[in-house]
């Protein structure tokens, strides 16, 4: 079985599980008190910016090993990678405002969380353009390792620019120096969809790898 | 050691030879920035918004898109007659390369911004003297920091299609940290608050350039290596 027919079947099981996510969510998940149901797009819009981070904590990686070692496989793996996490990072910039308008009365705000994840958004289509702009496969793996690499390094300063105004994101729930103070059903939930997330970007990077082995596996790298 | 930084003001003065002697860039630089200024002043209305609340706005627009301009020069004056190509086979090293042309951007870029900087405090009416001195300062720290990674990516550019539309694409993400800093910073300037506030900024900045000025000339090399 071709790496593209693995990752289907991974992607397969992550969207059934997806199911249970929303199952899960919206019927054996209590609504939160003082947000109500808006709260349950919760366990789709943090998920996904996990995923969306994952994705590109994952370029930057693989964008070092590429530089390190000039192997073609991690430059694959990169551009593989970076899509993915455009969709994931789409999906969190659509569900955020959703749930902002009711809850906050706006759609859009610049708070460090948001300008970050922006950002990020507009890190990873630059990415896929310069990838798009450069023909030759060496030049183009290399051009795009060093993009991805200082992304990576943006990031956390993107993050610390803003941070020091005033923030309207809800505070970190789960990651957090104390114990995490989401009740234990929600948690579960929360976590349960982190992880069917997880297997999505997986089985999605997986497809994408394997068709861009098919495309290109004859290239010379420089 | 002494080598590289005897390289890297080689390739700067190369640079700043050729760059001074026909004038055309820094001169449409200038002009471009005196523009972009007017084009501020038409743009808002001085009844209803008072010039000091969106200034800093102005300044920091304005030399972005000027600094935006100044690095798609860079490297390409090289690829006419494959100078890059003679460039590379020289016997210096490549951060020797990347320093010269990030320190012939920022001499390039200091002049567009100084001449901007008189012209800003012309049209607007800004009082200067006074903070003339930790301006400079903010204005420096935020320069180095932009131009290190826009001389980086302006090396990468220059082989992709639609370049002039592809570096600012790439670079201005990268331009916003330090546009937060310096913007605040100049703003605390302007309302003439203590030098004390404008000191976390200022840490900031540096902190960025140390990063990027670094990361950039470890880089650099895979950008033009074969």
């Amino acid at each position: 079985m071709s790496l593209v027919q693995r990752g289907r079947w991974v992607t397969l099981v992550g969207l059934a599980l997806l199911a249970g996510v929303y199952v899960r969510a919206l019927v054996f998940t209590p609504v939160e008190l003082h947000q109500g149901p808006a709260q349950k797009i919760f366990y789709v819009h943090v998920p996904a910016a996990w995923s969306a981070m994952l994705a590109m904590g994952l370029v930057g990686v693989a964008s070092i090993l590429y530089l390190l070692v000039k192997d073609a496989r991690y430059d694959r793996f990169a551009a593989a990678s970076a899509e993915v996490g455009t969709a994931f990072s789409l999906v969190m910039l659509t569900t955020g405002p959703i749930w902002a308008k009711p809850i906050w009365g706006t759609w859009w705000t610049w708070d460090a969380r948001l300008t970050l994840t922006l950002f990020l958004f507009f890190l990873f289509l630059g990415y896929l353009l310069l990838r798009g702009a450069v023909t030759d496969v060496g030049l183009r793996a290399r051009y795009s390792a060093v993009l991805g690499i200082c992304g990576l390094v943006l990031l956390p300063f993107i993050h610390l620019s803003v941070y020091l105004f005033r923030t309207l994101h809800p505070m970190p729930i789960v990651l957090k120096p104390s114990a995490p103070s989401l009740p234990g059903v929600m948690l579960a939930t929360l976590l349960f969809s982190v992880g069917v997330f997880t297997l999505l970007y997986v089985g999605f990077v997986m497809q994408r790898y394997g068709i861009g082995d098919r495309g290109e596996g004859g290239g010379t790298h420089a | 050691m002494a080598d590289l930084f005897r390289h890297a003001w080689a390739i700067a003065r190369k640079d700043l030879v050729l760059e001074f002697r026909t004038r055309t860039a820094i001169m449409s630089a200038a002009v471009f920035t005196a523009l972009v200024l007017v084009v501020f002043n038409f743009g808002r209305d001085p009844t209803a918004i008072p010039t000091l609340t969106i200034a800093p706005s102005i300044l920091w627009v304005t030399f972005s898109f000027a600094g935006m301009l100044a690095l798609n020069r860079a490297f390409q004056l090289e690829l006419e007659n494959s100078a890059l190509d003679g460039l590379l086979l020289a016997p210096i090293s490549r951060f020797s390369l990347y320093l010269g042309k990030l320190a012939a951007n920022l001499v390039f870029v200091a002049t567009v911004e100084t001449i901007g900087l008189l012209l800003f405090a012309l049209f607007f009416d800004v009082p200067l003297q006074r903070i003339v001195g930790p301006l400079v300062g903010v204005i420096a720290l935020a320069t180095v920091g932009f131009i290190a990674v826009g001389t980086l990516f302006s090396a990468m550019v220059i082989r992709t299609r639609f370049a002039e539309l592809m570096l600012p694409v790439l670079l201005l993400p990268f331009l916003i940290p330090p546009l937060v800093w310096a913007v605040q910073a100049t703003g605390q300037l302007f309302a003439a608050r203590p030098l004390s506030e404008v000191a976390g900024a200022l840490k900031l900045l540096a902190a960025y350039d140390i990063v990027f000025v670094t990361l950039a000339t470890l880089l650099f090399p895979a950008t033009v290596d074969q």
